[in-house]
């Protein structure tokens, strides 16, 4: 297929999957701002989703103060951010009216409708009910695309690049939260922490819909290395950093037999994959759980890069 | 202005055979199912996403053409006796082209003047003693077509460039099958559903001598931005071949490349959706980064063919068109089967005369003017415009023609004051291949929505219909 095509589709599902997280993000910190102020620490809960979000700079450069009203603006309707949740769309219908001729009418659907809807919305909504609607509507969303994408595609190399833009982004996504969050994680010894972390947490979990998943892997309340470990090592949850390398690697075999040919992306993606694989939550934390992260994100990155330049240039 | 010829009911009010079961059906329908069904059909429009671009409009970046519920039919010999006039023009066009960018006999004949061929601006100087692969130039024409009485289609404008609204007889005839499936069991429409096919085959059989056995064809479009964006896209899904940008395209060693995943590709057809201009950097205007460096040189080395080929659109303008009876006469020696709208043409001095004398009873249009710009329709215009007018064609006449005001045929139209006749054209799609002239039995029907209006183009309000031809 053409480049260009090959390019756009990944980039269309990465924006698809990026609105959703930034929906998700504004969730739970909208449900962690509105506990009792005796539950919640000092930290300002709005510059973290700003944080997670990857855009601290970027936001900081036109507000003054991370609050509720400047970060809900700035994550989802600000057209000065071009990673807000109504950019995100945008971009991604300027992608997939341009290779309309290779998505499946289902995929165009979902994806004109969603920007269709998004006007409705305006410069945003005025209430928090409204908001929430919002943000249920960008997961479904996505959600939609996602399942049309699923269900409709031929197994080609169209599909496998547009997975593989789902799971880059995904990864990049929970390594971001985990980061940012980080400091939560570090073991109890380490003096941080106490009974308000655990509302933390279980928006941590939230964010990436993985609540009820924690309680059926570990069947124990919340615990930090429990989480961090969910995320980052377990196979069977499909946000894990160890899950989403699962299939970063199979969707680029799968491109590889049907060229008949591999490079450098099939094998960058499969050294990260056996890292993950070897990996033990006790050496992570020893050797630094942020450390670990921002090596996973570098890495997560360049092979974003080695894809572009062996497929998509 | 005479009274217009209405297709329904020709000039007595007793409908036309074709007509008979619409008519019935008309009568019987409620008004409220012809209004539900047009929102139906906008909506079905909308979520497809068939819009199109009006430049230097900013909020209406995709606008929704009109369309209209109630088809235009025509009868089975009408459309055999227009198929061959199309035909007809289409080969005469090809010689015609040929034959100024190589003998030019036409020309030393004295049928058409010189000045207007190397005067054209669409005229590419690089083309002269160029061969095209199977001596074809113009592969899709579309070919706007009026008519006047129950006898009389007269050819309004010949489109040899790149032709669009193809995409709109498509899918205007989709749209109808899904609303009106009643209306078509009373009628036996001949389908237009493959003209993709056609087309691909037509395509194909045009590759240069030594391109594969199934060759690769790519539409090439200016991209996402360009009025016609959705048309490219939409076909070249249907036919199931790349839709390329320039940037998807390079040239090596004098052969066509496409960028691919797997490597480059080699191309062999392009079925360029971009004007001659802005083909090629090194060989047009240099500052266009929609076409690709190099082109024109593959081009003339023969390694790749160009649908259409360059230059043809120094047969499509509307000074040329008026000698086009005396080049279908020399090149075929037959008589045009499609007649021509009397035209004036104001570089003749006797022409220009009668012209200025009788300005307000005219149509005077400019030579290269397109899209319903640049014209005047003197019975309807004020007199400043008309004085506007007079002073351009005095200072510039070969730039215009003059037509007489056509009354044009109406059809009925579903409009908010009910169902009323309005002012139609028909562009059918003329497909031209190495082995066959291909035509699918239909074309786009445009009509003007507004009352006693003649102007059909979309850029200025028009809307479409579905275009039916019974069988038999």
């Amino acid at each position: 297929m053409l480049s260009r095509t090959a390019d756009n589709l990944y980039w269309l599902a990465r924006y698809v999957e990026r609105a959703e997280y930034l929906a998700r993000i504004l969730e739970a910190t909208q449900r962690l701002t509105s506990l009792p102020i005796a539950y919640i620490r000092e930290s300002n809960e709005w510059e973290s989703a700003v944080a997670t979000a990857g855009c601290a700079h970027a936001f900081f450069e036109i507000y003054d103060e991370a609050n509720e009203e400047n970060v809900t603006d700035f994550l989802a309707f600000s057209t000065a951010n071009p990673s807000s949740i109504r950019s995100c769309f945008e971009v991604a219908r300027t992608n997939a009216r341009a290779v309309r001729t290779a998505l499946t009418v289902e995929m165009w659907d979902a994806i004109n409708g969603t920007w269709l809807e998004l006007k409705r919305y305006g410069n945003g909504p005025t209430s928090r009910e409204e908001l929430s609607r919002f943000l249920r509507w960008v997961q479904e969303s996505s959600l939609r695309f996602d399942g049309s994408a699923y269900r409709t595609m031929l197994r080609n190399d169209a599909y496998w690049f547009t997975r593989l833009g789902v799971y880059l982004e995904r990864a990049d996504n929970t390594a971001r939260i985990l980061d940012v969050k980080y400091h939560l994680l570090l073991p109890a010894q380490e003096q941080i922490g106490g009974p308000l972390d655990y509302f933390q947490w279980a928006a941590i979990l939230r964010s990436v819909s993985a609540l009820t998943s924690y309680h059926w892997v570990y069947r124990e309340s919340l615990k930090p290395w429990h989480v961090a470990d969910l995320l980052i090592l377990k196979d069977e949850m499909p946000r894990s950093l160890a899950s989403c390398y699962e299939n970063v690697v199979r969707y680029l075999d799968d491109i590889a037999v049907a060229y008949g040919r591999q490079g450098p992306s099939q094998r960058l993606a499969r050294g990260i994959r056996t890292r993950l694989q070897n990996a033990k939550m006790e050496d992570i934390f020893q050797n630094g759980l942020h450390e670990f992260i921002q090596e996973f994100i570098a890495d997560n990155n360049r092979i974003g890069g080695t894809i572009s330049q062996q497929y998509l240039a | 202005m005479p009274v217009a010829f209405d297709e329904m009911s020709g000039v007595d009010g007793q409908i036309r055979p074709a007509y008979q079961q619409l008519s019935a059906w008309l009568s019987e329908v409620r008004p409220d199912v012809l209004d539900y069904r047009r929102r139906e059909a906008e909506l079905l429009f909308r979520r497809i996403g068939i819009t199109f671009a009006v430049y230097g409009e900013a909020d209406a970046q995709e606008r929704l053409i009109p369309f209209d519920v109630i088809p235009r039919i025509l009868s089975g010999p009408e459309w055999r006796t227009l198929q061959r006039g199309l035909e007809q023009r289409v080969k005469a066009i090809n010689a015609y082209i040929k034959d100024i960018y190589g003998k030019r006999e036409c020309m030393r004949a004295g049928v058409v003047p010189e000045d207007l061929v190397f005067q054209n601006p669409a005229f590419r100087p690089e083309m002269n003693g160029q061969k095209v692969p199977h001596d074809i130039y113009v592969h899709i024409a579309g070919i706007d077509v009026v008519r006047v009485d129950a006898d009389t289609f007269y050819v309004l404008e010949d489109n040899a460039r790149t032709p669009s609204g193809v995409s709109y007889m498509l899918e205007n005839r989709e749209i109808m099958l899904r609303l009106f499936p009643e209306l078509f069991s009373r009628h036996r429409v001949a389908p237009v559903e493959n003209y993709p096919d056609e087309l691909l085959a037509t395509l194909q059989s045009v590759a240069p001598n030594g391109a594969p056995t199934e060759p690769n064809a790519v539409l090439l479009t200016p991209g996402v931005f360009n009025s016609a964006y959705y048309e490219h896209s939409f076909l070249a899904d249907k036919i199931g071949i790349e839709l390329v940008e320039g940037r998807d395209l390079f040239v090596k060693g004098e052969m066509v490349y496409m960028r691919t995943t797997q490597g480059p590709k080699r191309v062999d057809v392009i079925y360029r959706r971009i004007d001659d201009d802005f083909l090629d950097p090194l060989a047009f205007r240099p500052d266009s980064a929609l076409g690709v460096p190099g082109l024109m040189a593959a081009y003339q080395a023969g390694n790749v063919t160009l649908a259409n080929a360059v230059g043809t659109g120094v047969a499509d303008d509307k000074a040329v068109y008026s000698y086009m009876p005396d080049i279908v006469k020399f090149f075929l020696g037959e008589e045009p089967i499609l007649k021509n709208v009397p035209t004036w043409r104001c570089r003749e001095e006797e022409h220009l005369t009668y012209v200025l004398d009788n300005i307000e009873q005219l149509v005077v249009k400019e030579v290269h003017g397109s899209g319903g710009y640049g014209m005047l329709i003197g019975p309807t215009s004020d007199k400043a415009t008309i004085n506007v007018f007079r002073s351009k064609l005095k200072a510039t006449p070969k730039n215009f023609i003059a037509q007489p005001t056509l009354a044009l045929s109406t059809c009925p139209t579903y409009v908010d004051a009910g169902v009323a006749p309005r002012h139609v054209d028909l562009r059918p799609f003329v497909l031209t291949g190495r082995d066959k002239i291909r035509i699918v039995p239909g074309g786009l029907t445009r009509v003007a929505m507004k009352a006693g209006s003649l102007v059909v183009n979309s850029s200025q309000g028009g809307g479409t219909k579905d275009t039916w031809v019974l069988d038999g």
